[in-house]
C-alpha cells in the first residue's frame, strides 16, 4: 500500500505491507534508527514517537494508519544542532544509561510537559509508566524532566 | 594550575549521540557494508518443557513465501557440545533428540524478511514424546528422570565434590540459646535489558567471519564461535556495536548467535538475527532461582554464634554459569559482614526444565546477602530486639588490613559500622520507628516498615587485570582501547577522565574503542563490576607510562635531559623545566613518532585481588494491611565502593542498581506452570518495574579506598541490588511482623502479602 507521512518535517512516500507497524517504517523505510523497539506487547514505550504533535507507541500504529499525518521521531528535535530543552535536560541530569529506552523516553516526557506543564514528582512517575528503562532506576529521568519543567 | 578532573560530576560524553540520533545498536546497522544483502534467521523453538523429539517437519515452512532455507540440528551436522562447567553434560546447539525447556531453539529459518520468518516459523511442525517436566527444584533434585543422563543426576555440581564437608544439621547448634530457622526462595527473574539478544554475521572473501554481536565480553566470544565453524580463531572478528544493556545476562554467546557463522555460509550471504521480546524472556539465560534453608544461633543478648546455610540453586536446563555462582560467589559471602564464629555452607546445583541460569546483576552475592539478612532479621525478631542493633552487635570491626572470615574468604578492607550509623542517620531510622509504633498504636490499615540491610560483595572477582592501549593521533587527540565493554556505565566518559589526568589532553579530545577484537585483542569485559578497578587502572597506569615515552621523545626535540622535561597538564604540552615558552604539544610529538610506529603505549596491567565494597540501606514501605498492597516510600543507600572517579556514574549505578533490587523484592517473578510453561513470557506479563513503583533513591556517600589497585576504586555496578533487596523485603514483613509474620518470600506481592497476614491470623 501506498503512504505518504511527513516525517521530521520531510515528505516521505513509501510502498509497505499492510502489516508494517509505524515503527519498522520510521526504522527500516527510513532508516531513522534511533526509535527503538524493545517489547512486541506495547508495553515498553521504546519505540514513542510524536503523531501530529502527540506521543504515540509506534509500535502499535500500522504505518497505512498513518498515512497523512506528521510523525515526529527523536532526531527531528533539535535544531541548527542545538539539543530541545528536554534532551539537553537528560544530559544535565545523567538521565541515560545505555541509551535504549532514551529516544522514546525523550518524546514520552516532553508529551508529558505539553499536557501538564508543571508537574509533581509523582505525576512524572505516573505518566511515565509506561516508558521502561533497566538502567536508570527512573531517579534521574524523573529529574531531567522536573529540570526541564524549571522545577530544580 | 587545575586541579585534577578525578573526583568531579563530569557530564557524559556519550549523551548528544544516544539523544539526538539514537546509540548505534546491532539492529540499527543498516548501512554497513559487510551486511549488505543480509537475509533474516529465525529460530523454531520448543513449545514443551521436556521430551523426546519424534519427527521434525518443515516442508510446510520451506514452501512458504520469501524463505530461503530451514535447518535443523541434523541439516547443520550439530555435534554434542559439552558445558565448560558440568562436561558429563553435553547438547546440541539446535535440539536434536530432546528438549528441555519451552523456548529452546530446535530450527533455524532463513528468509529475506524478518517476518516472513516469523510466519514460517509457525509452519514448522515439531513432534515429541512428551516427558514429565522438572519444575520444582526440590523434586527435580530427588528425581530418577535425569535431564542429562550421563551426568547419572540432576545435581550437576555440589561443594561436597570440591571436598567441602556437608552441612551437620540441627546438631550444629546444640549449644545455641536461641535457634530460627528459615526456608527463602531467592526466586527466578528476568534479567530484561532493554535490547534484546542480536546479532549478524558475514563471512569475507578472506575466508574470515565478521560478527556483531550484542555483548558485554566480545573477546570471551572468539573461542566458542571459533569452535562453532570449525576455524581457528584468527579467523573470527567479533565487533560490539552500542549496547542496550546486560545486566549479566550478555557475558556468554548462546546457541542462537553461536549458529549465525555455520548459517551465514550455508545459505552463502550475510545473515542478521534479532530475537523477540517474547523470545527473550524465554531463551535470554534467567537470573537467581536459588532454594536456600537457613538456620542461625546465639543468645539472647544479640550475639550470633552459628550459621547454616544450604544453597539449592536451580541452573534450569544447561549447565551454565548459573551453576557455579552458588558455590563461588554465595558461599565465599555467606558470612556477610557478620563475625559469626561457625559457618557451615553447602550447595547444590541442580537442573530442571526451564529457562537455563546465568549471571544477573550481583550474580550470587545478592542471594548470600539476602539469606544473612533474612535470618539476623528472623533472628532479632525472635529475641525481640530492633533489627539494626542486632546487625551492630555481629559485625566485623572497622579493618583496614585484610580481614578472613570463617568460610576462608578475604576482604580488603571494610568500615560496616560507619555505612549502618550513616544509613540510620540519615534515613532519621528513629523517626520511622516512632511513626511506626504511632501506626500500630492506631491500628491503621495502612502500617509502616523499616528494612535495613548491611552487606558487603566481591568485584573485580572476574579477571585479573585489564589491558589498556592508548594512542595520540597527529592532531593530539587521544584514542583509548580498552578490554571492557561499556553498555551504559560510561567509560567512554570515565576512561577519558583518567587519561586526561595523566596525559592533560581534555576529555572532548579522548574517543574510546572497545568490543572489536581485532583492535582489542585482549580484554576480559565488562561483568562483575570489575571495569573501573581493572580496566580504568589500566588506562591509568598506562596513560602515564605513555607520559614517559612522551618525555623521552620531547627530550629529543627539545635537545634537553629527559629528567628536565615536565608535562604543563594545564596546555598539554612538554617543556624543559625553567622554560616554559618553549613547548613540544601532543600533536607535535605524535608526529615525530610518527615514521616509528606512533606515539602509543600498551600494556596489560594486573591488580592483586577482588575488592570488597560494602554498605547499608534502609528502605521505607507502606502496606495496606487490607488489600497487601505495598508502596516503597523511600530509600536510603550508603555504598561505599571506595576512591569515587565520577559522582554522577556512580550515583546512576545506584538508582539502577536499588530499582533492580526492589524490583525483585516486591514484584519481579518467572512463573512456569506445572507443565513448564513460562505465564510470564512477555513484558505486558512480567512485572518489570516502572517510574511509578519506586521513589526517588537517597544516595548517601562514603569512601574507603582499597589498597588493591591504583585508583583506590571497587566496583559499584552490582551494590545496589545486593543492599536493596533484602532492605525492601525486610520492610515489607517488619509492617505487618506486629501481626505475627515473620517472613514472606520475594517479590512481596499484595496476594502473597494478604495470605502471610491471614495466615498469621
Amino acid at each position: 500500500m501506498k503512504i505518504k507521512i511527513t516525517v521530521n518535517g520531510t515528505d516521505t512516500q513509501g510502498d509497505v505491507e499492510p502489516r508494517t507497524l509505524l515503527v519498522n517504517y520510521v526504522r527500516e523505510h527510513l532508516g531513522l534508527t534511533a526509535t527503538n523497539i524493545g517489547c512486541d506487547t506495547s508495553s515498553c514505550g521504546a519505540c514513542t514517537v510524536h503523531l501530529n504533535g502527540e506521543s504515540v507507541k509506534s509500535c502499535t500504529i500500522l504505518a497505512v494508519q498513518a498515512d497523512g499525518t506528521s510523525v515526529t521521531t527523536v532526531e527531528g528535535l533539535a535544531t541548527n544542532g542545538v539539543m530541545h530543552p528536554m534532551q539537553e535536560a537528560f544530559m544535565q541530569n545523567h538521565g541515560l544509561q545505555c541509551g535504549y529506552c532514551t529516544p522514546g523516553m525523550v518524546m514520552a516526557a516532553i508529551s508529558l510537559l505539553k499536557e501538564n506543564a508543571n508537574p509533581t514528582e509523582q505525576e512524572v512517575r505516573v505518566g511515565l509508566e509506561g516508558n521502561l528503562c533497566r538502567c536508570t532506576g527512573y531517579h534521574n529521568i524523573v529529574q531531567s524532566v522536573l529540570a526541564c519543567a524549571g522545577k530544580k | 594550575m587545575g586541579g585534577s578532573i578525578l573526583g568531579n560530576r563530569v557530564l557524559r560524553k556519550e549523551d548528544p549521540k544516544f539523544l539526538t540520533e539514537g546509540g548505534k545498536y546491532v539492529d540499527d546497522l543498516l548501512d554497513e557494508p559487510m551486511l549488505a544483502g543480509a537475509v533474516h534467521v529465525t529460530y523454531a523453538r520448543s513449545t514443551v518443557a521436556h521430551g523426546n523429539i519424534t519427527s521434525i517437519d518443515t516442508s510446510d515452512a520451506k514452501a512458504m513465501p520469501g524463505i530461503i532455507a530451514v535447518f535443523t540440528g541434523a541439516d547443520l551436522d550439530l555435534q554434542q557440545v559439552p558445558s565448560a562447567f558440568n562436561p558429563a553434560a553435553t547438547r546440541t546447539l539446535l535440539a536434536t533428540d530432546k528438549v528441555r525447556y519451552v523456548g529452546e531453539p530446535v530450527v533455524a529459518i532463513v528468509s529475506q524478511t524478518r517476518e516472513q520468518g516469523e510466519d514460517a516459523s509457525e509452519a514448522v511442525i515439531i513432534n515429541y514424546d512428551v516427558l514429565p517436566a522438572l519444575i520444582d527444584l526440590e523434586v527435580s533434585m530427588a528425581s530418577d528422570l535425569h535431564l542429562y543422563a550421563a551426568c547419572g543426576s540432576n545435581v550437576v555440581f555440589d561443594t561436597m565434590v570440591l571436598g567441602l564437608p556437608d552441612n551437620t544439621g540441627d546438631a550444629y547448634f546444640a549449644d545455641c540459646e536461641v535457634v530460627v530457622k528459615g526456608r527463602y526462595m531467592n526466586q527466578r527473574v528476568a534479567p530484561c535489558p532493554l535490547e534484546v539478544r542480536g546479532a549478524a554475521a558475514s563471512w569475507g572473501a578472506n575466508g574470515r567471519l565478521t560478527q556483531w554481536l550484542s555483548t558485554q565480553h566480545a573477546q570471551g566470544s572468539v573461542a566458542p564461535i571459533a569452535a562453532a565453524n570449525g576455524v581457528e580463531e584468527s579467523l573470527v572478528h567479533i565487533k560490539t556495536p552500542d549496547v542496550g544493556g546486560g545486566f549479566g545476562a550478555k557475558i556468554g554467546a548462546y546457541p542462537e548467535e553461536l549458529l549465525l557463522g555455520p548459517i551465514a555460509k550455508r545459505v552463502g550471504k550475510p545473515v542478521r538475527w534479532r530475537e523477540t521480546r517474547s523470545e527473550s524472556m524465554m531463551a535470554l539465560g534467567h537470573g537467581r532461582a536459588q532454594l536456600q534453608y537457613v538456620t542461625i544461633g546465639g543468645d539472647r543478648s544479640g550475639k550470633v554464634t552459628h550459621y547454616q546455610l544450604w544453597a539449592i540453586q536451580d541452573s534450569g536446563a544447561w549447565v551454565d554459569m548459573g551453576t557455579i555462582l552458588a558455590p563461588f560467589m554465595t558461599r565465599p559471602m555467606s558470612s556477610g559482614v557478620y563475625n559469626i564464629p561457625n559457618i557451615e555452607c553447602r550447595t547444590t546445583s541442580v537442573v530442571t526444565n526451564t529457562t537455563p541460569i546465568v549471571a544477573y546483576r550481583g550474580a550470587g552475592r545478592p542471594e548470600a546477602t539476602a539469606a544473612i539478612e533474612r535470618a539476623m532479621d528472623m533472628f532479632a525478631a525472635h529475641i525481640e530486639m530492633d533489627p539494626a542493633e542486632v546487625r551492630r552487635i555481629n559485625l566485623i570491626p572497622k579493618f583496614l588490613e585484610p580481614h578472613t572470615t570463617v568460610v576462608g574468604q578475604t576482604y580488603d578492607v571494610g568500615d560496616y559500622e560507619t555505612s549502618l550509623n550513616k544509613a540510620l542517620a540519615a534515613s532519621d531510622y528513629a523517626g520511622w520507628r516512632a511513626k511506626q509504633k504511632v501506626a500500630r498504636a492506631s491500628g491503621a490499615v495502612k502500617q509502616l516498615g523499616i528494612g535495613v540491610s548491611v552487606y558487603v560483595e566481591i568485584t573485580g572477582g572476574v579477571g585479573n587485570g585489564e589491558s589498556a592501549k592508548v594512542e595520540i593521533q597527529d592532531n593530539g587527540h587521544a584514542l583509548i582501547y580498552t578490554g571492557t565493554s561499556p553498555h551504559g556505565q560510561g567509560h567512554a566518559t570515565a576512561w577519558a577522565m583518567l587519561a586526561s589526568e595523566q596525559t592533560g589532553i581534555p576529555i572532548e579530545n579522548i574517543e574510546l574503542v572497545w568490543g572489536d577484537t581485532d583492535l582489542v585483542p585482549v580484554g576480559t569485559g565488562t561483568m562483575g563490576s570489575r571495569s573501573l578497578q581493572q580496566g580504568g587502572n589500566a588506562v591509568f597506569a598506562v596513560s602515564a607510562e605513555l607520559v614517559n615515552k612522551a618525555k623521552t621523545v620531547a627530550a629529543r626535540l627539545l635537545e634537553a635531559s629527559e629528567a628536565d622535561i615536565v608535562l604543563d597538564k594545564d596546555a598539554a604540552a612538554f617543556h624543559v623545566a625553567g622554560t616554559p615558552s618553549l613547548t613540544k604539544t601532543w600533536s607535535d610529538l605524535a608526529k615525530a613518532e610518527k615514521s616509528t610506529g606512533g606515539l602509543v603505549h600498551s600494556d596489560v596491567i594486573g591488580v592483586t585481588g577482588a575488592t570488597f565494597p560494602f554498605g547499608a540501606h534502609v528502605a521505607i514501605v507502606e502496606v495496606d494491611t487490607e488489600t497487601g498492597k505495598v508502596t516503597h516510600l523511600r530509600h536510603f543507600a550508603c555504598d561505599d565502593a571506595g576512591r569515587v572517579l565520577n559522582p554522577l556514574l556512580l550515583e546512576g549505578q545506584i538508582h539502577g542498581g536499588v530499582a533492580q533490587g526492589t524490583a525483585q523484592a516486591l514484584l519481579e517473578e518467572v512463573i512456569y506452570d506445572a507443565d513448564g510453561n513460562p505465564t510470564s513470557s512477555n513484558l505486558a506479563e512480567y512485572a518489570f518495574i516502572s517510574a511509578a513503583e519506586l521513589p526517588n533513591i537517597d544516595v548517601i556517600h562514603m569512601e574507603t579506598p582499597t589498597p588493591l589497585n591504583l585508583l583506590g576504586a571497587k566496583g559499584i555496578g552490582e551494590s545496589g541490588t545486593i543492599g536493596s533487596t533484602p532492605a525492601v523485603q525486610s520492610a515489607v514483613i517488619d509492617a505487618v511482623s506486629h501481626l505475627g509474620v515473620r517472613h514472606i518470600d520475594m517479590p512481596t506481592t499484595p496476594q502473597r502479602v494478604w495470605q502471610a497476614i491471614a495466615a498469621a491470623n
